[in-house]
């Protein structure tokens, strides 16, 4: 148990470092644009009141959910089709590559055209557009690459198909699908405050350019500190639930390593 | 029981077409207990897969029961050499045993009393709750032996289970096949390139030829029924089989064919 607290201390040490230095260097900061930590830190509790969390934060994170669980489904159901039938691989990879090859954001004004500027609509198939391409092509991966002998077994045992799919085939291959939707989940946060610099009125990045361009300087750094804070967050959440998941595959490869 | 006739199987591939298995006839009876060796890449294995319906064949039956095998039958469960990979890593041990149960569409009394006779049976009772990467590849393959036997089936191919455990696992495996297969009574094709091995487990050993493959002998093994690792290895009539299969093993690999086949 004496673990714990130092894995704490490890995790915690270089924030503290950093805020500290921040604090200390920007103490006497008289520069407009980079005003002391104390000054945002003061600025925090009064820009992210009850109104900008209910109409900024709250849909911006409700947009990310939405597109990123679409890419999600998508990409797991595209992956695992295309990863099962190999005439469909050969068909689609170069495609693939293509559309993966095109970053999203410069999308965001072709999506615009068909679905609005303002609406959730363009936001969330930005986000999903951007998110499903590390989700798909790991699944692709993860399901062409699992091991024949289980597909084997399941088969000699006559599975079914549904068994053979989801407690085989997905099971088999989520590690590599956790590995896509961790990538994408950094894509998500960074294409949630993207789609909304174009056109947007409402939500945590068009909160930071408004900031920005109102010379609002210590709002528009509390914005940016609580984008961190928020991708911290998802990226804790992300572990949780794969360390709760793939706790065998952990071990598994642990044994290999001792072996 | 299970009936190979004149069973072919060519591999096509890249522009040229690789004949693995020429002509293969052979009867096993139920309840019988037969070996098969043949020197390395006498495509022991594709017989196998071919038996197990997981590969296609290209020529011949394979009728199970009078049934023609298409694709996986049911009664018929496999052992695979790779006992590493055919286990789930994602599921315990009893999950393990558990799952082809499930998909038998048996209800859940019936099937934790079978698991826990099969874990019983091959000595892993107190590993259930294990995953089976904790466990020793002599325990893996005990999971894979009990996931089969829990499955009841008639019909158990073994693909060289013993290829890849240590030699004082590996006698404690095969005597665990062997009483396996005197209290379920079931039909095992034993699959090997372990002279002794086959010698030892079968009552007959059917030996192949080297590629096109085709059966050199069949090897009626007279040993009793009840063998004993010591005193069966070092009895005159295990010598005698063991070095008439080990002649005709060397023959297959000098290409040596039987007389009446190409």
């Amino acid at each position: 148990m004496t673990d714990l607290p130092r894995r704490v201390l490890a995790a915690l040490g270089l924030p503290i470092v950093l805020v500290a230095l921040w604090w200390v260097l920007s103490a006497h900061s008289s520069s407009f644009f980079w005003p002391p930590l104390s000054e945002i830190v003061a600025a925090f509790p009064r820009t992210w009141t009850a109104d900008p969390i209910m109409h900024d934060v709250l849909p911006s994170l409700a947009r990310l959910a939405i597109g990123y669980l679409i890419a999600l489904v998508a990409g797991v159901a595209l992956g695992t089709a295309i990863g099962s039938f190999r005439t469909l691989r050969a068909l689609c990879e170069p495609t693939l590559e293509f559309f993966r090859a095109v970053p999203p954001p410069v999308l965001i004004p072709v999506i615009a055209l068909f679905a609005g500027y303002t609406g959730w609509t363009a936001k969330v198939i930005t986000i999903a557009l951007g998110c499903v391409w590390p989700i798909l092509l790991n699944t692709v991966e993860g399901v062409r690459s699992l091991d024949e002998v289980l597909r084997d077994t399941a088969r000699s045992y006559r599975f079914g198909r549904t068994s053979t799919l989801l407690q085989v085939v997905l099971r088999g291959s989520s590690p590599r699908i956790a590995a896509g939707a961790r990538q994408a989940l950094s894509i998500g946060v960074i294409l949630m405050v993207i789609s909304e610099l174009f056109g947007a009125n409402r939500g945590l990045g068009a909160a930071i350019v408004q900031f920005q361009r109102s010379f609002a300087v210590p709002q528009m750094w509390t914005g940016i500190i609580l984008l961190g804070l928020i991708g911290v967050a998802l990226s804790g959440l992300f572990r949780l639930v794969e360390h709760q998941t793939l706790a065998w595959y952990r071990g598994l490869r642990q044994a290999e390593r001792g072996a | 029981m299970l009936d190979v006739d004149g069973l072919t199987k060519t591999y096509d591939g890249h522009g040229r077409s690789v004949e693995a298995i020429r002509d293969l006839t052979f009867h096993v009876g139920d309840g019988e207990f037969v070996c098969v060796v043949g020197p390395s890449g006498a495509g022991k294995t594709t017989l196998l897969r071919c038996i197990a319906g997981l590969l296609d064949n290209s020529g011949g039956t394979v009728t199970l029961d009078g049934t023609p095998v298409t694709g996986p039958p049911a009664g018929m469960a496999v052992v695979f050499q790779e006992y590493g990979r055919s286990l789930f890593p994602w599921l315990t041990v009893r999950r393990n045993v558990e799952m082809p149960l499930k998909e038998k569409g048996l209800g859940r009394a019936e099937r934790a009393a079978k698991v826990d006779a099969a874990l019983a049976s091959v000595g892993l009772r107190d590993s259930a709750g294990a995953h089976p990467w904790q466990l020793s590849g002599g325990m893996q393959q005990r999971v894979a032996i009990a996931r089969a036997v829990a499955y009841e089936p008639r019909v158990l191919l073994m693909d060289e289970p013993f290829a890849a455990v240590d030699a004082q696992t590996r006698a404690e495996l095969e005597d665990l096949v062997r009483r396996l297969w005197r209290e379920l009574g079931i039909t095992v094709l034993f699959v090997t390139h372990d002279i002794d091995e086959s010698v030892y487990l079968g009552q007959r050993v059917l030996v192949l030829s080297n590629r096109p493959t085709v059966v050199l002998e069949d090897v009626p093994v007279p040993l009793p029924d009840n063998r004993d690792q010591l005193e069966t290895r070092s009895s005159t009539s295990f010598t005698e089989t063991r070095n008439h299969v080990y002649e005709l093993v060397q023959t297959a690999k000098r290409g040596g064919r039987p007389a009446h086949a190409g």
